[in-house]
């Protein structure tokens, strides 16, 4: 599988990551060599393997469900780069 | 290295009990060390003031005989670790002003034992890279240089700054993180011990993330010894990371110096790879007879899905990094670049604070979860995954205590020498590292040797989950072998 041009932009925005015009075809190039890289993985028979879903077999911890943590706004929103009291500043979103 | 700084963190730390020198007068040889050494670009901000007050507190609990396992030895953090107050910023621009209102786990453990911050050290951006240009302060230098030339060599990566300064004498030990070889690599590079520990015997709480179920925060010293007291201090439960596991943490230092007579060590025939230097299948073998002279017997054994761990982890590691750094939006910290609308500002706000390795490996994360391709990309890549651990298991389960290899296939490269074309070139330094992020499995790189052009090579084991200690008391009999490694002093 190799990506062209549209499908550069495309995923670019999905991943919300500005593209110049003059960027998309080297990336395009260095996507393909990745993904040509990893295409070898089609060689290996997966029939009856489960995906791994956890390294280290494990049990879910679980907690006593209790408020533990709080009260800290300030500290929350201190590294806001635009904020107001205890609320992040963002552009209109709704119109 | 002056006095002070040339001791192993192991000396430091009973000449400190002795009071033979107070931690004050040990943190000033190393701050000074640290001055001199800026040529390196090994930290990216020094913390002397906190240091000082660090050591004073040191000092003080010393001599009520109060001191903690790490009283007083100061320690390099890499700046993936939040620390309360002081900027961290994964070396990526997207986070340049960022100060942390909390303390990482990891980091916590080690104040808690008595350490002292020297600074903050350079990595890849966001740990991506394998030889730490990617990092936004630029490249960190190593202190080694090929015998007669003054060409700028890499540290190795990600933790590239961590363990340069390590090598250099400018600090006593070092703090790492390995999601595919981002510790054992640049130690392996700089002539220095890393470990990996197996995933879930450190917290990653706290530790800016990149893949999370790859992961795994480790230390990197001058001596085998000096990481089994470091880990000690690093590990631990710990309720904020469900992936932590609830285990007692053994004390690893016993282990080093502890027999390993009748250990089965398996040396798998598929990490011969093609056009492997000769010198480092020499060092391997080197490697495998210490091991036998030291009373343990090898096996070769096979791992037959070797070979594609490493693209497995390139589909792998894109799609979680690109899920965790979502939260990267300019909204409720880091850097904000202004756009037409909420849209708008996150693209500009993420294209000028990610670098290209960054935004490359986001977007094939992005791709190879994108709808149509999840199950024949992300869906495959975990079945190899699952397939992989099982070649280990298999190892295991017929009594091989540990696995011998390479830590890379070839010694420290040039700064600009690799990657700039195509990235799979630089992908391909972790080849050897990369097998035991997947499966989950604990690692260490021990120097092993010079090669022809004076620049060190590491050689790798590979232990069962849990089993560090193993990995402690063979890489001790490996050291104790081969001797220890000091780059030439020229900065």
């Amino acid at each position: 599988m190799s990506v062209d041009s549209e499908t550069v932009r495309r995923v670019a925005h999905l991943a919300r990551i500005a593209v110049a015009d003059d960027e998309v075809d080297s990336l395009g190039g260095e996507l393909n060599a990745i993904l040509a890289f990893v295409d070898q993985l089609r060689e290996v028979d997966v029939r009856g393997v489960e995906p791994m879903t956890s390294v280290t077999p494990m049990a879910m911890k679980m907690r006593q469900d209790e408020v533990s943590d709080g009260g800290i706004a300030d500290a929350i929103v201190q590294n806001a780069p635009a904020r107001e009291d205890h609320f992040f500043l963002v552009p209109k979103v709704v119109e | 290295m002056n006095a002070l700084t040339s001791l192993s963190l192991a000396q430091a730390r009973d000449a400190l009990r002795k009071r033979e020198f107070s931690a004050t007068e040990l943190v000033e040889a190393y701050l000074a060390a640290v001055e001199q050494a800026r040529a390196l670009n090994a930290f990216v901000l020094e913390t002397p003031d906190r240091a000082h007050a660090m050591a004073e507190k040191s000092d003080a609990r010393l001599a009520r005989g109060e001191g903690g396992p790490l009283e007083g030895l100061p320690l390099a953090i890499k700046d993936l670790f939040c620390t309360e107050g002081v900027r961290t910023t994964a070396s990526s621009r997207i986070l340049e002003n960022f100060v942390p209102a909390y303390e990482s786990t990891v980091t916590a453990n080690l104040w808690r034992d008595g350490a002292v911050l020297l600074g903050k050290t350079s990595n890849d951006e966001f740990a991506m890279g394998s030889s730490n240009e990617t990092s936004c302060f630029g490249p960190v230098i190593s202190p080694w240089r090929r015998r007669g030339s003054a060409q700028g060599l890499v540290p190795g990566g990600s933790s590239g700054g961590s363990a340069a300064a390590v090598a250099a004498g400018l600090c006593a030990g070092s703090t790492g993180t390995d999601t595919g070889g981002s510790i054992r690599q640049p130690a392996s590079f700089c002539g220095i011990v890393g470990l990996k520990p197996t995933y879930g015997r450190c917290s990653r709480w706290g530790t800016v993330a990149f893949a999370s179920s790859l992961d795994q925060a480790g230390p990197f010293a001058r001596t085998v010894r000096d990481c089994a007291i470091l880990l000690r201090s690093m590990a631990g439960n710990d309720p904020k990371d469900t992936t932590c596991v609830d285990l007692p943490v053994p004390d690893y230092e016993a282990a080093v110096g502890a027999s390993v007579k009748g250990k089965r060590i398996g040396i798998p025939k598929e990490y011969r790879v093609p056009g492997m230097a000769a010198e480092l299948e020499t060092l391997w073998e080197r490697g495998a007879q210490w091991l036998k002279d030291a009373g343990a017997e090898t096996v070769e054994i096979s791992l037959p899905m070797t070979k594609y761990a490493l693209p497995a982890y390139y589909i792998v590691a894109p799609a979680e990094a690109s899920s965790n750094l979502a939260r990267y939006d300019g909204v409720r910290y880091g850097l904000r670049v202004a756009g037409s609308d909420i849209t708008d500002m996150y693209e500009r706000t993420r294209a000028a604070g990610f670098g290209k390795e960054v935004r490359r490996r986001v977007m094939i994360g992005t791709y190879v979860l994108s709808a149509g391709y999840y199950d024949a990309y992300y869906l495959h890549a975990q079945k190899v995954r699952t397939l992989i651990k099982r070649d280990f298991e298999r190892c295991f389960a017929d009594g091989i205590d540990a696995v011998l290899t390479p830590t890379t296939p070839s010694a420290a490269f040039a700064i600009g020498e690799k990657g700039s074309v195509d990235p799979v070139e630089m992908y391909l330094n972790d080849i050897f590292t990369v097998t035991v992020n997947m499966a989950g499995l604990p690692g260490i790189s021990v120097p092993g040797g010079l090669d022809a052009q004076g620049l060190p090579l590491g050689l790798q084991l590979i232990g069962r989950p849990f089993d560090e200690e193993m990995l402690f008391a063979l890489g001790a009999v490996i050291e104790k072998a081969a001797g220890r490694f000091t780059p030439q002093r020229w900065w």
